[in-house]
């Protein structure tokens, strides 16, 4: 089944188009990778699925779960399972971490008809999911991401989604920044989700995070387009290569 | 303008003691050559009080109409926060719903009017000395009339664990008055002693009424006072406080002043650190919506050296709400090495509301550690966005992150049960649909 049909898609910030017809299909249980220079559109089109509203899509559908996705503001798109992890994920001061993920997965379980967990239960729950992460507990005892250092945010956004366990994860460059041992843990959390009813996307610039979630497909995202498909094997040749052939290639197109 | 509030003055006040007399007279002077204040005042800039003029406030006690008896005003009074209070209904003392026993020796608690009677040599060396009335016009209105309030005095060396908590509440439901109280508080703390005040100010009444009130208080050497006031008038409520302050030698004193409710109130805080090593905190907090206007004055008079302070206020404006900082710091020149430190966030959430904020440094000795601050922000959208994008509603996310802008002032109460109820009334003003919960 498909779980995410982009086509097509267009979308500009202020007066500057960002994606410019970009097509994408993603089936339940599959693994993308997309990879791409920087400055491609890779977080816009991440953004653009999670509702961001200072994205305007100016043509071009996507659809989710049968669903016109772009008609669904923020919070019904999370609760319909889709959770971006954000590249820089969000200082929030005053608001505590536990309170915050407790509140966040409790409308999500409302809207699928499942009962709210209370705060033991929900402790009970981000407890065993830190100790798969190696977190540190006082972490939830935190402001959201406040003081973070910047593998303890990316670490708190894969936390975040194992609580949430979400349909589709959009992760953006979760890997950089995090240390050897941090990558290996990280991923654990990712391979864990993996399921047939779910799928990934995954944005990253290094080969390296490939080995640890394997990914059915890579693509690469330039100029606001996918401009390449392919297995993994061609996350090597870009690692090899980089990008340069590629947009000769698209120059040609 | 302000004969009308002149015609209400009761010539006799019953067998007061002469020199009570002699400053109620003098206070009456002083308010009919002064007047209410104007716009041509710089301090009162931005807050014109034509409306109070204009309106008849009439003095009402329990036999008028339309006052809520005292079984229901108990249940609207809500939770108190702490376990001695001294309750005034309309102004008056209502001496069934206080409850002042119980403290040590030598602490008296009680009503002021009472304790005029009990304790004259106490009141009369203490009774206006702190909140001078010769030119405020406001504070000469509430000495004209004073009567009814607290008398707080903690003998030296005592450090009174338990909160005192006073409640001020206004009951008229709709009976057509205009009602007017003038709760007047004296708050007097030994040498090395220590106390918590409370002050609440709950309005029951659907229609326009004034509360003129004057807390006056003085700290003795090497005392720490915290003073917490908590304004939750009605909605036509006119609300004009004051809060004066001498701090003695090493002193300690806090003040927080939370203004959620009334239609247009008025906040003066000013405190004088009267001698070397005082420690002074003001924190505020103004949460106004619909045509809610809030000005808060604030004064810290650093008089003697190695004094310190910090202030924060965060004003949260929505709707068409109005608010006015006027933060004012001196450092006279004797008090060399004070360090002060000054702050006021506002956080607006729509178009008109507005407000307008002045923290002005007086600085009249050269070596000082002195800064300010102020801003005016809306939400941060990557905030709002983090939030909804995890599944909160926007207005789920827009209360929380009030919420968090308030955080700061809220977490420095250190009274817990006030602590928590506050969490509580904004947790209900901020969440919409009051969805969201204390955390
Ligand atoms: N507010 C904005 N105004 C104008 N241009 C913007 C704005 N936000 C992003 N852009 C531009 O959009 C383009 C795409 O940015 P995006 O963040 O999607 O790139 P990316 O592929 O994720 O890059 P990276 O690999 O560096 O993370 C960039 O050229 C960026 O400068
Ligand atoms: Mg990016």
């Amino acid at each position: 089944m498909n779980l995410l049909e982009i086509k097509n898609l267009h979308a500009k910030i202020g007066n500057e188009e960002i994606l410019k017809g970009l097509n994408l299909t993603v089936r339940a249980g599959e693994v993308h990778a997309i990879m791409g220079p920087n400055g491609s559109g890779k977080s816009t089109l991440a953004h653009v699925l999670a509702g961001r509203e200072n994205y305007q899509v100016t043509s071009g559908e996507v659809i989710y779960q049968g669903k016109n996705l772009l008609e669904m503001a923020p919070e019904m798109r999370a609760r319909e399972g889709i959770f971006l992890a954000f590249q820089y994920p969000v200082e929030i001061p005053g608001v505590g971490n536990s309170y915050f993920l407790r509140t966040a997965l409790n409308e999500i379980r409302k809207h699928r008809g499942l009962e709210e967990l209370d705060a033991l239960e929900f402790l009970g729950l981000a407890r065993q999911q830190m100790k798969l992460l190696e977190m540190d507990e006082s972490l939830l005892n935190r402001a959201v991401n406040e003081g973070f250092s910047g593998g303890e945010k990316k670490r708190n956004e894969i936390f975040q989604m194992s609580v949430l366990e979400p349909r589709l994860a959009l992760l953006d460059e979760t890997d950089s920044g995090l240390d050897i041992d941090a990558l290996r843990i990280v991923s654990k959390g990712v391979n864990a989700l993996r399921a047939p009813d779910r799928a990934i996307i995954l944005v990253t610039h290094y080969q390296r995070l490939l080995d640890y979630i394997v990914p059915d497909f890579v693509h690469v995202l330039a100029d606001g387009q996918i401009v390449k498909s392919g297995d993994k094997s061609l996350a090597f040749k870009l690692e090899e290569q980089g990008y340069a052939w590629l947009e000769k290639d698209a120059a040609n197109l | 303008m302000s004969e009308g509030f002149l015609q209400q003055f009761v010539k006799d006040y019953g067998n007061e003691p002469g020199w009570l007399r002699d400053i109620r007279r003098s206070a009456l002077d002083r308010f009919a050559a002064l007047g209410f204040p104007n716009r041509q005042q710089e301090a009162w800039r931005y807050t014109n009080l034509d409306p109070i003029q204009q309106t008849a406030f009439k003095s009402v006690d329990f036999s008028s109409p339309g006052v809520i008896k005292t079984v229901q005003l108990a249940e609207l009074m809500g939770d108190t926060i702490a376990a001695q209070r001294l309750v005034f209904v309309n102004g008056h003392y209502a001496s069934e719903l206080s409850l002042a026993k119980g403290l040590p020796d030598g602490v008296i608690f009680g009503n002021l009017s009472d304790m005029i009677v009990s304790h004259p040599k106490l009141l009369e060396e203490s009774l206006t000395h702190y909140a001078p009335y010769q030119d405020q016009s406001l504070v000469a209105l509430n000495t004209a009339f004073l009567h009814d309030g607290a008398f707080v005095y903690i003998p030296k060396g005592l450090a009174l664990a338990q909160p005192l908590e006073l409640i001020y509440v206004s009951s008229l439901d709709g009976a057509g008055i205009a009602g007017v109280s003038y709760p007047r508080n004296l708050i007097v703390v030994g040498d090395e002693a220590q106390v918590t005040v409370v002050e609440r100010y709950v309005g029951v009444a659907r229609d326009p009424y004034l509360t003129n009130a004057v807390t006056e208080m003085v700290g003795g050497a090497g005392s720490h006072i915290d003073h917490y006031k908590i304004q939750q008038e009605g909605k036509l409520a006119f609300h004009l406080g004051s809060l004066q302050v001498r701090q003695g030698r090493d002193c300690h004193f806090s003040s927080h002043a939370i203004t959620l409710g009334g239609k247009l109130s008025r906040n003066d805080v000013t405190t004088v650190l009267s001698d070397q090593g005082c420690d002074t905190t003001l924190n505020g907090l103004y949460l106004v919506g619909g045509q809610q206007h809030v000005d808060s004055q604030t004064s810290i008079d650093h008089a003697c050296p190695h004094g310190t302070s910090r202030e924060l206020y965060k004003g949260i404006l929505s709707d068409q709400a109005t608010g006015v900082f006027n933060g004012r710091i001196i450092v006279r020149p004797d008090a060399q090495k004070t360090s002060a430190r000054q702050s006021n966030k506002n956080l607006v959430l729509s178009d008109e509301a507005q407000v307008n904020t002045k923290p002005v440094l007086e600085i009249y000795a050269n070596d000082v550690k002195c800064n300010h601050g102020a801003t005016i922000g809306r939400l941060d959208e990557q905030q709002l966005f983090y939030l909804r994008s995890r599944g909160l509603g926007e207005p789920e996310a827009k209360g929380l992150l009030t919420y968090a802008f308030a955080s700061d002032v809220v977490d420095s109460i250190k009274v817990e049960t006030l602590r928590n109820r506050l969490k509580e009334w904004l947790f209900v003003r901020l969440a919409g649909q009051g969805k969201l919960e204390a955390a």
